[in-house]
């Protein structure tokens, strides 16, 4: 990603645009922290927010005309909030020590004609700035207009107060009427000239000429105007500055007074300008869930509001914010940020040459489930930021071996003589069909995948042969292309050798899979040729003779489906001719959320994936219905009743027949070895059924483990065949170790990136497995004393 | 980073705090481990630390919770390098 595509990127996040009273303000004061600093009685830093954006902060809170309410969300909710009043509140309260530090004194001189709001407001911008300027006015005082204004509004003693800033910057006033001559003069005698044009007299010498918009530039060079009302206003009126409300007239003389420095700069006078002034915003606010609150008005309308007033009035603002994504997704809300933070972190991680990349972990934690772009108003495209970035990451031998190692190992495994398979059905020499159950569900319950198969040649053809491997979507979600390369190259070889049938897909993922990598191929959903074959046996459902079989479950949508609508519908139009009682989740179909494997979120971030899944399990108190394995097995992992769609077509069946059938929705998650050994076991089933054919058993060691060390076992990934391996590598080069205590042994093996000990004594048949545990750092033993563990 | 930060990090890296260890004795040559230095590779980092091995054989041992402890913590600390 280049500092381009991250600009463009961090535009489609709106977290960050102002609030509709902040971009409604002519000068963009930011009212919403005003509000709410008034809220929490920080009185001091509300003068200071109104003095960032306001000029004369003592005269403008007082007078006002506060555009920013009419466009306060809180309209039909109450009335908008009085930031006006609130203005004025805050500027009766003692003024903190507010410094104007002026910028370097510059060599340009400025002149400013007039003495009304927008050439003061131009004269202290440009003083600000450390130009010289001198202010022609032809009256002994500033301020013109305001001095006619009632004491109760603006008392004089303030305005002398807030004027005293312009002589205290080093303003000269100079007492001359401007003419035209004159004026010709200031032109040569000055860098540019100001034109206010709020004072009546200066208003005839802009010829009826209209000044630009947004620069307030006239067609003379280096000549400016500001003050006057919108477009169409006759220039040549006498007393054209009454009806100028206060704001634009201060915006105006602001603007011109930028203008003037690019003026002198010679820089492009309109570049980049096209946020200033009044726009209308593109922050969404939520409004869900707020209360009309009436807006309170104070007991005494001269005196205006009391603290405890404005504190109440101030307490309604809704603090108008987008974070749409973030109230959804515990991910986004995990790393304390919101997507634009976040581009803005993946940038700087994959750019920094020296020092730590921070965002390693945030990158690879998201599960790339795309909840978050579909509720975003702008469509914000986290997962595709965060597999670039992974892409990238592995690209540049970046990517933390760790992360998605085990994962991967996984898929080598599925894609190994273990697992893989490709046969054309018993019997028969073509496959118009072939049925691909993927890893999750045949490590999960390689029975349904047998059970499913049979179903698939009774009912859909008998001519549907059988796919066993990996749809490459660990590599995918790693980021890493080349693997997934030669997953996608591995499945379309064997489906070549099949003579190309349509595949039928049980998992959700490997269908997004095929779509992404394989649009050659024609797939089906499971779920779709089920609803289509319609019919099933429901006279052995499970829980049978179990009272709550009937109750109703909750059906939740994998996340790989958001986009795949047909096969939501057919797992529930399947599940409603099953008679399953299915309510929906808050978040279902096109909003579901996930189930914390997808992106390989659980591989990379356990502890985020637990969030996801505690979110996601406490959003319903029944049990949940799933259809795709993996789900199954995280939510189930949870510690939440989980049933899928396949248990209620073939039941799994008790020991004793026609007794109570063991309950699905409680049958423990399957442990990752179980996985594998499930998976191989799968195959040789397979083979052994249906094609009679007889795999050579491996005559493995048995391993007796409690469930306490296989808990631990499972956290750290450890595998059964991991153990085997280091036991045996034990014994057979005798390099063990032995407890003084209790005589157990200890060995250590690394088959590869990984150093596994295992804790160890031997059993009547096997080993009695005690403990277990692995690190990747590589121990290089002393000098002269051989290997390394 | 800030030069006592450092500091923390290169003394967590060489020093992983072990204790003598009593429990466990080398098979093959009998012997009870002793503290020793021994060197560690992780990535682009290598470094030196005390841990229990054999001092006739030099078999080393990695204690449980300096695996899942200590060295996690510097794996990730480079693997973020």
């Amino acid at each position: 990603m280049d500092q381009k595509k991250l600009r463009q990127v961090e535009k489609q996040c709106i977290q960050e645009e102002a609030p509709a009273c902040q971009s409604a303000c002519p000068l963009h004061l930011d009212a919403r922290t005003f509000v709410d600093q008034i809220a929490k009685q920080k009185f001091s830093d509300a003068w200071k927010t109104l003095a960032r954006s306001l000029p004369f902060p003592g005269i403008f809170a007082r007078i006002c005309d506060h555009p920013c309410e009419k466009s306060c969300l809180r309209n039909n909710l109450g009335g908008p909030i009085s930031i006006g009043a609130l203005e004025e509140f805050c500027v009766n309260q003692p003024r903190p020590r507010i410094r104007t530090i002026p910028m370097p004194k510059k060599k340009f001189t400025m002149a400013v004609v007039g003495e009304n709001l927008s050439s003061l407001v131009a004269a202290l911008e440009l003083l600000k700035k450390g130009y010289e300027v001198t202010l022609f006015t032809a009256y002994d005082r500033l301020g013109g207009t305001l001095w006619d204004l009632p004491d109760t509004l603006l008392p004089d003693k303030v305005v002398d107060q807030e004027l005293a800033t312009l002589y205290t910057l080093g303003l000269k006033v100079e007492k001359k009427t401007v003419d035209g001559d004159a004026l010709a003069d200031l032109l040569n005698e000055f860098s540019a000239v100001y034109l206010g044009l709020d004072t009546p007299e200066t208003a005839p010498l802009v010829e009826k000429e209209l000044p630009a918009e947004r620069t307030f530039a006239l067609k003379r060079k280096g000549l400016f105007a500001g003050g006057f009302n919108a477009p169409g206003q006759n220039l040549q009126s006498g007393n054209i500055s009454t009806n100028v409300p206060p704001m634009t007239q201060a915006f105006q003389g602001r603007a011109a007074a930028l203008s003037m420095e690019r003026f002198t700069q010679k820089v492009s006078l309109t570049e980049g300008r096209e946020k200033e002034g009044p726009y209308p915003t593109r922050l969404y606010t939520s409004l869900e869930g707020i209360v009309e609150l009436l807006r309170i008005e104070p007991e005494n309308p001269e005196t205006g509001y009391t603290e405890d007033e404005a504190r109440a009035e101030a307490e309604r603002c809704i603090q108008c914010k987008c974070l749409e994504c973030v109230k959804v997704c515990p991910y986004l809300a995990h790393f304390n940020g919101y997507p634009k933070r976040y581009a803005r972190e993946i940038y700087n991680n994959a750019t920094i040459v020296l020092g730590d990349h921070a965002a390693n972990l945030m990158i690879n934690s998201c599960s790339l489930c795309g909840l978050c772009t579909e509720i975003c108003p702008e469509n914000f495209p986290m997962a595709d930021l965060c597999l670039d970035a992974r892409r990238d990451m592995v690209e540049n031998k970046k990517m933390p071996p760790s992360a998605h190692a085990f994962a991967l190992d996984d898929m080598a495994f599925s894609n190994s003589d273990s697992f893989m398979l490709w046969e054309h059905a018993p019997g028969s020499a073509k496959s118009d069909f072939a049925f691909f159950p993927g890893c999750q569900l045949a490590g999960s319950n390689p029975d349904q995948v047998i059970q499913t198969y049979q179903f698939l040649l009774a009912n859909q053809s008998d001519c549907t042969g059988l796919m066993l491997q990996c749809c490459a979507a660990p590599a995918h979600w790693s980021g890493n292309e080349s693997k997934t390369g030669d997953g996608i190259s591995l499945i379309e070889r064997n489906w070549q050798n099949m003579g190309g049938p349509i595949m039928i897909l049980a998992c959700s993922s490997c269908m997004e899979m095929f779509k992404l990598y394989l649009p050659q191929i024609e797939v089906l959903s499971l779920w779709e040729v089920m609803d289509k074959v319609g019919q099933f046996d429901q006279t052995d459902m499970p829980g049978k003779g179990r009272p709550d079989s009937r109750s109703p479950v909750a059906i939740h949508d994998p996340c790989t489906t958001r986009n795949q609508p047909q096969i939501q519908a057919a797992a529930r139009s399947v599940a409603a001719k099953l008679s399953i009682p299915v309510k929906e989740l808050e978040l279902s179909g096109k909003k579901t959320e996930c189930c914390g494997f997808g992106g390989l979120m659980e591989n990379a971030n356990p502890d985020m994936a637990k969030k996801q899944l505690a979110q996601r399990v406490g959003e319903s108190e029944l049990d949940y219905l799933v259809y795709c394995a993996m789900c199954r097995e995280q939510i189930r992992g949870a510690g939440k009743r989980t049933v899928h769609l396949l248990d209620f077509i073939f039941p799994p069946k008790g020991s004793v027949p026609d007794h109570f059938n063991p309950d699905p929705a409680d049958r423990p998650k399957t442990g990752l070895s179980q996985s594998r050994e499930n998976r191989e076991g799968l195959k040789r089933d397979l083979l052994e059924q249906l094609w009679h054919r007889t795999e050579p058993e491996t005559d493995e060691a048995v391993l007796h483990i409690s469930p306490r060390v296989n808990e631990k076992l499972e956290k750290r990934r450890i595998l059964h065949r991991d153990i085997r391996a280091a036991i045996t590598h034990g014994e057979s080069t005798g390099c063990k170790m032995q407890s003084v205590n209790n005589g157990h042994f200890l060995v250590a093996h690394r088959p590869s990136l990984v150093t596994f000990w295992v804790e160890y004594s031997p059993a009547q048949a096997g080993y009695h497995i005690h403990n277990s545990y692995c690190h990747r750092m590589q121990v290089i033993e002393r000098k002269g004393t051989g290997g390394k563990s | 980073m800030r030069g006592k930060e450092r500091e923390e990090k290169a003394d967590m890296i060489t020093n992983l705090g072990i204790e003598e260890n009593k429990e466990w004795k080398c098979l093959p040559c009998d012997c009870l481990l002793k503290l020793d230095r021994v060197r560690i590779d992780y990535m682009n980092g290598s470094f030196t630390v005390e841990l229990p091995l054999c001092p006739s054989c030099g078999m080393v041992l990695v204690p449980e919770e300096i695996a899942v402890g200590k060295m996690l913590e510097v794996e990730k600390l480079l693997e973020d390098k």
